[in-house]
């Protein structure tokens, strides 16, 4: 029987959901701190009859995975801030197109080559509106493997059931720390498998036609249905238009589809937030060192807890403000300047009431960073 | 199976100026795979971005129409996926060999088993006239108004340098030989480089005062020869067309089946 408990980096626990979800294809382009993702995938795909492609860069890596998505493929590609940024277009192709695909992103410090070895948050807004045009996109993350393992599961069963890529945007903490993973019996998390259209063959099938339900069953391509996907502007057919009443309908459809579903998408962890007036709100990386503070200071006392965001994008407005109505302080800790703090003060009563405790030196924010930031809030000092 | 039906009707009329030699390789490679009796549930045509592009949505096989450049990287992902499909890639010379080169070279030293059509006009007709990597030293285009000072590539040189095992040029004048040389791409296991020069008489033809498109063609059959032909020899000037290279040599995706086998063998 195969060790079900492993002791691994948290590249490793993506790699674990990935495959457990039920990847067929990888392709990417080395990059620090991603770059074990493509190596163990290197080594265990090909065990599984499954295909792995070192690509020229990270432009054909995001698109070899697109065109295997096509064909009915569940696919994967992994990078860092520079190789994400050569996504971008391609990424908008996948949101234009509706093809399930899954980007990496473990975060380094940026912009340009930046900080390569060294730990940041500074992407969170790049994945919203990286990629030109108006879109919606889903974004997940988390602290720790078993949840780095649990969110890839996730997103693969996300961009099935929505039709859309979606970005898993670690850092370089969560990527290379090493911790206890248990892997899941095979059926105990449940999949979403590709949703295939039962129009017969010789019939008018529409790839471009949202059933009721606002899904698009798909048809791979090699099989009996033969249609067009572009990048342009289409109608149901796939086929390149230019109509106004078309367009508006096909934009109001990629971001409807997302946006109208923000609450079932949302993942999220509460630590004593029911009687809390200080909140902490954080995700990644960071949110280990602020769920430090909040045990730490539920010991003296103090009202305090935290909300760790999971789903970072669409982001979780009105979870975030029902959370916080109780709120006197709500401290965003996140390792960039302020990217998701902006987001929590648009969605909370009192944007007054939001501080952030950050770091941007390419250093893990500590427990005592945070601690000193609440000290300050209160007029305490350090 | 007629010409017609491997035409998306629905989708006509199309972009193409008047006189343009894109409709004329369409043709061909319906032809060609008319002739090869290839099913067309087995064909994907994937493209990317240019007049040539927009070939992808006329034609009733499985249709990938991406983004400018990338035709190549989309497709070896579809191949790898689904190696026994037949993928076909029509690319103009800008989306070919400037925006898209870096994935054209690799394309061709993986070897993988694609048919890239390179439908060469010479410029950029979409945009309006601007001169691409195969304009060629001192022609003009809307970009270059004192005449283009970039060399070219030779396409047929360029892909066998960086490893197609298949390498072929011919012309819109050439017809029969075109549908031929196509469908002999399309049976070739690897990568392989058709080259088809196309008139644009629109932009290339009016900007550099070569005529109608008729003339433009006429111009293929005067200025080309055979490969290898004793005119050739005569007149180094001359562009050779034909079949440069054919040969049998590792391909990436039964390379990959190997590595599969490796990997599970390692695993019992």
């Amino acid at each position: 029987m195969e060790n079900k408990i492993k002791f691994v980096q948290g590249n490793e626990a993506c790699v674990e959901g990935a495959l457990y979800a039920g990847l067929d294809f990888f392709a990417g382009y080395p990059i620090t701190p991603s770059t074990e993702i493509a190596e163990i995938l290197s080594a265990r795909l090909p065990q599984k009859g499954g295909k792995f492609i070192q690509m020229e860069d990270e432009i054909a890596s995001m698109c070899a995975i697109i065109g295997a998505s096509l064909t009915g493929k569940k696919v994967l590609t992994a990078t860092s801030g520079p190789g994400f940024s050569l996504m971008q277009e391609s990424l908008g192709y996948a949101i234009m197109t509706e093809i399930p695909s899954i980007i990496v992103n473990v975060q380094r410090g940026g912009p340009s080559t930046g900080i390569p070895t060294h730990v940041s948050q500074g992407d969170v807004n790049q994945t919203r509106w990286g990629t030109h045009g108006d879109h919606a996109i889903i974004t997940m993350t988390a602290s720790n493997h078993p949840d780095i393992f649990l969110v890839t599961v996730d997103a693969f069963n996300i961009a099935e059931t929505y039709r859309t890529p979606v970005v898993l945007l670690f850092d370089e903490v969560v990527g290379h720390m090493r911790e206890k993973l248990i892997i899941p019996e095979p059926g105990k998390i449940p999949l979403v498998e590709r949703l295939r259209t039962s129009v017969r063959d010789g019939t008018d099938y529409h790839p471009y036609l949202a059933r009721e339900d606002g899904r698009l069953p798909m048809s791979d391509f090699g099989g009996v249905h033969r249609y067009n996907v572009t990048g342009l502007a289409h109608d149901m057919w796939g086929f390149p238009t230019d109509t106004p009443k078309v367009a508006h309908g096909l934009l109001r459809h990629l971001v409807d589809k997302i946006e109208n579903n923000v609450n079932k998408i949302a993942r999220y962890k509460e630590f004593y937030l029911e009687d809390a007036d200080q909140i902490l709100i954080s995700y990644g990386a960071s949110a280990r060192s602020a769920l430090h503070v909040v045990e730490n200071l539920r010991k003296k006392n103090q009202k305090i807890g935290l909300l760790e965001l999971q789903t970072l994008w669409p982001f979780p407005s009105a979870i975030v403000r029902e959370k916080c109505l109780k709120a006197k302080y709500i401290v965003v800790v996140e390792m960039n300047m302020g990217q998701i703090r902006t987001s929590v003060q648009n969605a909370v009563e009192h944007p007054e009431r939001v501080f952030l405790a950050n770091r941007i030196d390419g250093v893990m924010i500590n427990p005592t960073d945070i601690k000193n930031i609440l000290r300050l809030i209160k007029g305490q000092g350090v | 199976m007629a010409v017609k039906d491997f035409i998306r009707e629905r989708f006509f009329p199309h972009l193409w100026c008047p006189g343009c030699g894109h409709g004329i390789v369409m043709n061909n490679m319906i032809r060609a795979i008319e002739k090869l009796g290839v099913s067309k549930n087995d064909i994907v045509m994937v493209s990317g971005i240019g007049c040539s592009s927009r070939i992808t949505g006329y034609l009733d096989f499985h249709t990938l129409h991406t983004i400018h450049g990338r035709a190549l990287a989309f497709a070896t992902g579809v191949k790898m996926s689904r190696p026994e499909l037949n993928v076909i890639i029509p690319m103009g010379d800008g989306d070919a060999l400037s925006i898209g080169g870096n994935h054209f070279i690799h394309a061709a030293r993986r070897n993988i088993d694609i048919t890239a059509i390179v439908m060469n006009n010479r410029i950029y007709g979409m945009t309006g006239g601007q001169y691409s990597p195969l304009s060629g030293f001192g022609i003009n285009a809307t970009t270059a108004p004192y005449t283009s000072i970039d060399n070219d590539f030779d396409v047929v040189k360029l892909s066998i340098a960086a490893g197609a095992s298949f390498v072929a040029r011919t012309t819109t004048y050439h017809v029969k030989q075109m549908a031929d040389i196509i469908a002999q791409a399309i049976l070739h296991k690897g990568f392989s480089v058709v080259e088809i020069m196309s008139q644009c008489p629109t932009y290339f033809g009016r900007k550099n005062k070569q005529g109608n498109a008729v003339e433009m063609i006429n111009s293929y059959r005067i200025n080309t020869t055979p490969k290898g032909s004793k005119a050739k020899k005569e007149n180094p000037s001359l562009i050779e067309r034909g079949i440069f290279i054919q040969e049998e040599r590792a391909e990436y995706c039964k390379e990959y089946d190997k590595i599969i086998q490796r990997a599970t063998k390692g695993n019992k």
